[in-house]
């Protein structure tokens, strides 16, 4: 009992001081990273096509702000990223349910699966452009390919895992298949599929990007494309951070998102 | 008690596992009647086939030969009128307390108003109350068992299965369990069929003790359990209490 007060005792402190910790760390890296750039551009003679200083890039991006292009540009590159989040889960997740439950069809399709994983996306993407156009369809596709496998995989792993003794308290209570899915697996798959879907949303903006790169007239990576043609590199830095930031701006999405659907984890503290 | 019809018998059930060279078996030629409202217990060696035996009563999986007549008819799968208590408490990490209880009845599409009422009452019955809203982690396991042990009863089965449903508490609240698991027997017209591995705890609470033999099991003792009821943990120091102990410790060592 008292060993239980006292570890509980010594862990709160130790908790919220972490927090701080990271509350503080965050602004004073980013002035150092700042600061350190700024240095750099300054002293190292480095041209400013090839090393743009902060407030260079800070003032590019207004006017991208003001022009109205970085906001075209994201909104292009956003919808391909979401549709193709969308389109790759909803596969990847019907796909994985049948390989879960079905050995001939994992014995069917397992193979061709894996085996297409050790081709590249950016091999592929040409392919994707030729077949399906330049506009946002091909891209979209590219960004639902990458994000196919790791839900895929999380998503079998995650049915796999649902505790047999789960599976036979269902059926004593003569559950049905679909009562079996919905209050069983797919809780019970929620935090291995979440994993995946972490992975998944980061990779998305990844494959809309390889696809623009490809071949586009709009979206973020054809105006990375532009920025390097142009030799403006503080552009070029412009989109590289808002590309940053659409990627933490999902992976927020998706972590708020777990930590509200399985808040159940953690251990509401007793006393 | 024990004139009356019976509720459950088994006939000659063996089981065998499938695996490279032949096959496990587990049960060999388990036969034993229960009737209603009995509270029966079966105790054997680890290993020996107790919880295999559980999920064939259950009708969770079929016996290799023999069969299970449960309420007149034979068991081919599972029945609503029959709980299933877990060695572990089984609970859904992701439910409160109430919303486990409520499950079974959830499933049969109960109205959610008279499901909680129901739950509340067993809630009561089992001395959970101001845990509703909690969750599975943040409960001992005693209050996990007693949870599991609620849920095994919302929908009212006449015949309930535990399969060492205190083996992994400790010695207190494991006899304190035993207790209400009595209590809530006495106060529901439920027969028990319990698996367990301590003997005292067997003598105690059954109105009947069978035992397994090592793997493959068959009934090698029959021991009706004579003792008056209610009963209490004083009892366990009785002369009597002990005789029968010991009759059932010589058949495990024999067995
Ligand atoms: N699903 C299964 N497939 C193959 N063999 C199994 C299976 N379940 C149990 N067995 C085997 O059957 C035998 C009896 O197992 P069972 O779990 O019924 O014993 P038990 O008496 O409940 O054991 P414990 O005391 O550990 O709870 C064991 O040898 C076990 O390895
Ligand atoms: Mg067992």
């Amino acid at each position: 009992m008292t060993k239980d007060e006292q570890t509980g005792a010594t862990l709160l402190p130790r908790v919220s001081t972490r927090r701080k910790f990271t509350l503080w760390t965050l602004p004073v890296t980013l002035l150092l990273t700042l600061l350190a750039w700024e240095a750099f551009t300054r002293w190292s003679g480095l041209p400013a096509f090839m090393v743009p200083s902060p407030r260079a890039v800070w003032s590019r991006f207004l006017l991208a702000l003001d022009d109205g292009s970085l906001l075209r540009h994201t909104v292009v590159t956003l919808l391909e990223v979401l549709g193709g989040l969308s389109l790759g889960l909803t596969v990847a997740i019907c796909l994985g349910y049948g390989l879960a439950k079905s050995r001939t069809i994992e014995r069917l399709l397992a193979p061709y699966i894996v085996a297409s994983q050790s081709v590249p996306v950016v091999a592929i993407a040409p392919l994707l452009v030729i077949w399906f156009g330049t506009g946002s369809l091909s891209k979209l596709l590219i960004s639902a390919l990458i994000v196919f496998f790791p839900v895929l995989v999380n998503t079998v792993v995650g049915l796999r895992s649902v505790p047999v003794d789960l599976r036979d308290l269902m059926r004593s209570l003569r559950a049905t298949r679909w009562q079996i899915f919905a209050k069983l697996e797919v809780p019970a798959a929620m935090p291995v599929l979440f994993g995946g879907l972490k992975i998944g949303a980061t990779l998305s903006v990844i494959g809309a990007v390889v696809g623009e790169f490809v071949a586009a007239d709009e979206g973020l990576g054809y105006l990375i494309n532009v920025g390097r043609g142009l030799y403006d590199t503080a552009l070029v830095f412009v989109v590289v951070f808002d590309l940053v930031g659409m990627a933490l701006a999902l992976y927020g999405v998706v972590a708020g998102l777990e930590r509200w659907l399985l808040a159940y984890r953690e251990v509401t503290s007793r006393s | 008690m024990s004139e009356s019809a019976p509720i459950l018998t088994a006939y000659d059930l063996s089981m065998v596992y499938p695996n490279g060279d032949g096959g496990i078996q587990a049960l060999a030629g388990v036969s034993f009647t229960v009737s209603r409202q009995e509270f029966v217990c079966f105790v054997g060696p680890s290993g020996c086939g107790k919880t295999t035996l559980l999920r064939l009563l259950a009708g969770l999986i079929a016996p290799t030969y023999g069969e299970v007549v449960f309420e007149g008819k034979r068991l081919a799968q599972p029945r609503r009128r029959i709980g299933f208590v877990f060695q572990q408490a089984n609970l859904m990490p992701w439910r409160t307390v109430l919303s486990n209880i409520v499950l079974p009845l959830e499933l049969q599409q109960v109205p959610a108003r008279e499901a909680e009422d129901r739950a509340n009452n067993l809630i009561n019955l089992v001395g959970l109350n101001g845990f509703e809203t909690s969750y599975p982690c943040d409960l001992s396991g005693g209050m996990a068992q007693r949870v599991a042990i609620a849920r095994a009863l919302i929908h009212e089965p006449n015949l309930l299965l535990l399969d060492e449903p205190f083996g992994s508490l400790d010695a207190l609240t494991r006899e304190r369990m035993g207790a209400e698991l009595m209590r809530v027997w006495e106060a529901r017209t439920v027969t028990v069929v319990m698996v367990t591995h301590s003997i005292s705890e067997a003598v105690l609470l059954a109105d009947r003790v069978f035992v397994l033999s090592a793997r493959p099991a068959h009934v090698c003792l029959d021991l009706p359990i004579p003792l008056p009821r209610p009963r209490s943990l004083e009892m366990t120091h009785t002369g009597a209490f002990g005789k029968l102990a010991s009759q059932v410790r010589l058949a495990i060592e024999q067995g």
